[in-house]
């Protein structure tokens, strides 16, 4: 489906309504009451997004526990294993107790987090609603709620691979109930958070010269960054607290001097194949709804994937002279990283040039760069999710734009929403500034936390204890006995 | 007694299994095992870590025979488990002092 960016407001409601199924335009109610919204529920909607929520959540567990899991030697399996399954439980009770809080209700003035207004979720209930991007299209709050749950379950969890093998269990935790509050809720709030499209519309002031001085939305949201389903949100923001925590806690011991292979690249195998099922859920889910778009996100996040897996597989043959197996799963997870933003914007061709892109720019990363710099980010965590996350990012600039059959973006500022002009060099900057934040933020601050508690409560097991293994010296169990 | 032990290539195994039946051995030990000879070891890369292992993976067979047999047990081996490449392995041949069957007690060439 394609937007002309020139239509005409009367015109552009038509095409929205034809899209979403909203009511017919001179239906459309602005700033709809609960009980009018109640009405404006779709079972279809919910129902998707309820399963899109459990394939996230499928994701973490066991997906990228396995992909993990599989990459450590015998001794660390456990350890990475449990560490993925108690980050995803933590998460989910810090997103009740004030996590969907602080992402998802309006900071006003503050455009960085919201408030504790909703802090275990007050005032949620079965009979309240959350906006969707289409004008009168609801989903019961609590799937919303439950949706963005599973994605700050799985963030975190993504961090621990850039320091796999070499990290306490509970300091760990503590780090990771510290992060979401002080960036991952605020870097959602930043670049998902907004009034809604029935309400949007009320809260712009503008000056005399028209230009809007405030709107009810997050910074990133209000500069017009695009983030579909989680690049700078998810995956630079994970990527580069792994490379600040990878390099505070230093690198592995016998790092370099010792063979440290994959203990079963089967399980990362079957990690990396759960991802990409789960994934669907994950940038599919990310349209709020179940329609044309959500199908458009759900090809590219496909085609993306298999030509990144692809890319990755040639590039060896080409370099190493063999395809391996790892390769291949490492390429898809670059794939799906790099469309995760570019999702519900791209068409499925530039889905698949973005896809062959990323695998180059990866596997350049986690071969020559990691090695040149000389950091152990054990799992390659930065040079997968961040680095796959700014392609992505800057990507989604140029895949967004209608004129390569991208989809553009809509002015929710004007009720009802209108699709906007597109100006990819003009994206790009605001992109190119949203990666900076999210790199600045979260690097920043994880490094101070990561800094902090291992000066203070000690992050990093003793020489003893890593050759011993986690698994034993942490968790008191192995993970093969026979 | 002698006890011959042989390191030879693990597709090898089946060959030499057969061919020591062919001469009436009745019972043969076999360990996975890793070491190194001449033959160099081979390359892993995962992702940019390139590791080369210099422990090649092989099979060790052990073989307790009669006096007599043993010749042609090391005969056998060495031509049942021979590529002709590089890396086809060893053949040690020891004494053995005593040999006993535990459930009958049955002492040397008769417990074997």
């Amino acid at each position: 489906m394609k937007f002309s960016t020139k239509i005409g407001a009367g015109l552009s409601g038509l095409v929205l309504s034809a899209l979403t199924a909203a009511p017919a335009f001179a239906d459309l109610v602005k700033a709809p009451t609960t009980e009018q919204m109640a009405t404006m529920v779709n079972k279809g909607d919910t129902t998707w997004m309820l399963i899109s929520s459990a394939l996230v959540l499928m994701m973490s567990v066991p997906a990228l526990a396995l992909f993990y899991g599989g990459l450590v030697r015998t001794k660390n399996m456990l350890s990475v294993l449990m560490q993925v399954l108690m980050i995803v439980s933590i998460a989910a009770l810090v997103w009740v107790g004030w996590g969907y809080s602080m992402a998802f209700t309006s900071g006003g003035e503050n455009h960085y987090f919201g408030g504790f207004s909703k802090a275990f979720l007050a005032g949620v209930n079965a009979s309240t609603y959350a906006a969707t991007f289409s004008n009168n299209v609801y989903i019961p709050e609590y799937t919303y709620v439950v949706f963005q749950m599973t994605f700050a379950c799985i963030t975190p969890a993504l961090i621990v691979g850039a320091f796999a093998e070499r990290v306490k269990f509970w300091p760990l935790m503590l780090f990771m109930v510290l992060w979401l509050t002080i960036v991952y809720f605020p870097m959602a709030h930043m670049v998902w958070y907004w009034a809604g499209p029935d309400f949007l519309a009320d809260t712009v002031v503008k000056d005399g010269a028209g230009n809007i001085t405030f709107q009810d939305v997050g910074l990133i949201y209000g500069w017009g960054g695009l983030d579909f389903a989680g690049g700078t949100v998810v995956h630079i923001n994970a990527g580069i607290a792994g490379l600040a925590g990878a390099l505070v806690l230093g690198k592995r011991t016998g790092y370099k001097k010792e063979p440290m292979p994959p203990h079963s690249l089967t399980m990362t195998m079957i990690g990396a194949s759960l991802l990409w099922v789960g994934w669907f859920g994950f940038n599919a889910g990310s349209n709020l709804e179940s329609n044309g778009v959500t199908a458009v996100a759900f090809i590219n996040t496909f085609v993306a994937t298999a030509a990144a897996a692809v890319a990755w597989a040639v590039i060896e043959q080409l370099i190493h002279g063999k395809p391996s197996l790892l390769g291949a799963a490492s390429g898809a997870v670059a794939g799906l990283v790099a469309i995760t933003p570019a999702s519900g914007f791209a068409a499925p061709v530039t889905s698949i040039l973005l896809g062959v892109v990323v695998s180059i720019v990866c596997f350049f990363f986690v071969t020559t760069v990691k090695n040149k710099l000389g950091y152990d980010d054990s799992l390659d965590v930065f040079g997968v999710h961040c680095i796959g996350g700014i392609v992505g990012a800057l990507g989604t600039a140029i895949v967004a734009d209608p004129a390569l059959g991208g989809q553009g973006w809509f002015d929710y500022t004007v009720f009802p929403a209108v699709a906007g002009t597109y100006d990819m060099a003009g994206q790009f900057i605001t992109q190119l500034k949203a990666v900076a934040l999210t790199l600045v933020l979260s690097g920043g601050v994880s490094a101070v936390l990561f800094f902090v508690i291992d000066k203070t409560i000690g992050l990093r097991p003793s020489v003893e204890v890593e050759l011993e293994g986690l698994d034993i010296a942490e968790h008191g169990e192995r993970a093969y006995n026979y | 007694m002698k006890l011959v032990i042989a390191i030879i290539k693990p597709f090898k195994l089946d060959e030499v299994r057969e061919a020591l039946s062919a001469l009436g051995v009745q019972g043969m030990t076999v360990t996975e095992v890793k070491g190194f000879g001449r033959q160099k070891g081979q390359t892993e890369i995962y992702r940019g870590a390139e590791y080369s292992t210099n422990m090649v993976p092989k099979i060790k067979v052990e073989v307790a025979t009669t006096d007599d047999l043993a010749g042609r047990v090391v005969e056998a081996i060495q031509q049942s488990a021979n590529t002709g490449a590089i890396g086809d392995g060893k053949i040690f041949v020891l004494e053995v002092a005593q040999a006993v069957r535990i459930r009958t007690g049955e002492t040397d060439d008769v417990a074997l």
